[in-house]
């Protein structure tokens, strides 16, 4: 499954714990319910699964140790991982990485971004340049990303405003 | 907060009277985090702010949506004074030209002329700039479909803005359409190129001035056709001088649960539904969408198109027997009660 940021496939050095399997050394991402047994191994970095009816405060203590959290989009009206990326950048100041999975439409890749979202799981047979050009398309927004570093001039109404 | 109309009708609630400007966006977004982590997935027809308010009730979803407002990087979603005077800038008022004998001219002309001076006290609003008025278009004349206007009576409309009021002119939610800036020495030309092109109705929130959505004739989601018992209220009331005995009375009418007519916010409303295949209407009363904002209640049981036509006029002889001083319908509506509107609708004459 093809791995994108910045609007680019990238390699995915990560692999998802198999259920029944030890997690084995390595970069690996678990599910929450064996965050406990990956926060226990010696070597490799630990990544993990939010399923998106989970408050983030179940990751506070853990989440210095994480290098990645995934969060999930069952279908893609399904909207919390927005909320929850959100939340952890902006009240846990999450630094690593933040991977979306699931059911997840190209319009929706710019407003991952904006809510601190950096790499996005795709089908195999995604267009690429669909997904390219969705970074592209808008170039002003109205809210403020907890993320970016736009002020002054990001903050798309008032550089919409300030044009005659 | 957590109001609408649709299949569950619910008056909004305050969360916050007190905010600071420059915190409104910050705030909506804490009310659109707290709905989005918490609002229900598992039902499309409840998929909605307003049920989450209810289920939590007020003070709770305000507890959490004030525990999120307080966690956020508020500097971040700050409004800049400098927006906020940008976009009021383009709100701006236009360059009022002094009063001069403007309110003189206006008197002399409700005196001289009697259906101008009707109409004025229907269809028009004070302004705040001394010498102005404010107008408002019925697009609602007798027996007519609310809110229709032809192509040559746009056109008009749009030359009258350009004339006499500064290029602009606004269609309302009452389906009406407002000269925002006439002049009140200018104001009997108006009405009169107005009345010319059959647009002097002067009914504005008159029992004919109804607000009606497509209804079945237009929109695949109704179940009832809106216009026709729109005409044929608006026919059967056209009497002007029963129209302003009658005074201030909304009708509002809706094809389907959806309430684009936004029903239950009228002092009557009228829904349309299926019953057993046929069109029917069912009446509420007591409804408003001002500042006394209440949802109207269901009278009964929905009848045909005629016998709901009838009805209201049944409503409305109660109305006039029961009201006292001064009571405008809903007044009177609230006052004495449901039983007397249902009786009179109901019981076997």
């Amino acid at each position: 499954m093809p791995l994108l940021e910045n609007g680019h496939p990238v390699e995915d050095t990560w692999r998802y714990a198999v259920e029944g399997e030890a997690l084995g050394a390595g970069d690996v991402i678990v599910p929450l319910d064996r965050l406990s047994e990956g926060l226990g191994r010696s070597e490799g970095r630990l990544g993990v699964v939010l399923p998106n009816s989970e408050a983030v405060s179940v990751l506070k203590e853990a989440l210095p140790k994480l290098a990645v959290v995934v969060v999930t989009f069952p279908i893609f009206r399904d909207g919390r991982a927005f909320s929850q990326a959100r939340a952890l950048r902006e009240h846990l100041h999450f630094t690593g990485k933040i991977r979306a999975s699931g059911h997840i439409l190209p319009d929706q890749y710019e407003f991952l971004i904006r809510c601190g979202v950096d790499s996005v799981e795709v089908s195999g047979n995604a267009d690429m340049a669909v997904w390219e050009e969705a970074l592209r398309r808008f170039t002003i927004a109205t809210q403020p990303s907890p993320v970016l570093d736009e002020k002054p001039t990001g903050f798309g109404l008032r550089r919409f405003l300030a044009t005659p | 907060m957590g109001g609408g109309l649709g299949r569950t009708p619910i008056v909004g609630v305050s969360l916050r009277d007190d905010l600071p400007e420059e915190d409104l966006l910050a705030y909506m977004e804490a009310i659109l985090r707290v709905y989005n982590a918490h609002g229900r997935r598992d039902n499309i027809y409840k998929a909605r702010i307003k049920i989450l308010v209810q289920a939590l009730g007020t003070d709770e979803f305000r507890r959490q949506v004030e525990e999120e407002f307080v966690a956020m990087d508020r500097a971040r979603y700050r409004i800049e004074p400098a927006l906020v005077a940008a976009i009021k800038a383009r709100f701006g008022a236009p360059d009022f030209a002094p009063e001069g004998n403007a309110a003189a001219v206006l008197a002399e002309d409700r005196r001289r002329d009697i259906a101008f001076d009707a109409w004025v006290r229907t269809n028009t609003h004070e302004h705040k700039a001394p010498g102005y008025i404010s107008v408002v278009i019925s697009l609602k004349p007798a027996g007519g479909i609310p809110g229709d206007a032809t192509a040559e009576q746009l056109d008009l409309l749009a030359d009258l803005a350009d004339e006499f009021s500064f290029g602009e002119l606004r269609v309302t939610h009452l389906q009406n359409v407002v000269l925002g800036h006439v002049r009140q020495d200018q104001l009997h030309t108006v009405w009169q190129r107005l009345s010319q092109a059959g647009l002097g109705t002067p009914n504005v929130n008159f029992i004919t001035d109804i607000v009606a959505c497509p209804g079945l004739d237009y929109c695949a989601l109704a179940n009832a056709r809106s216009i026709p018992i729109a005409q044929k209220l608006s026919s059967r009331f056209a009497d002007l001088e029963l129209q302003r005995e009658i005074g201030d009375l909304r009708i509002n009418i809706s094809g389907c649960i959806n309430a684009c007519g936004h029903h239950h916010a009228a002092h009557l409303g009228i829904l349309g539904v299926d019953k057993r295949g046929q069109e029917a209407f069912q009446i509420t009363l007591g409804g408003s969408g001002e500042e006394d904002a209440s949802i109207g209640q269901i009278l009964g049981p929905a009848m045909a198109e005629d016998e709901t036509v009838d009805a209201v006029s049944r409503l409305i002889d109660l109305y006039l027997v029961r009201r006292e001083n001064g009571e405008r319908f809903l007044d009177t509506y609230r006052r004495v009660g449901t039983a007397a509107f249902k009786d009179v609708v109901y019981a076997p004459a």
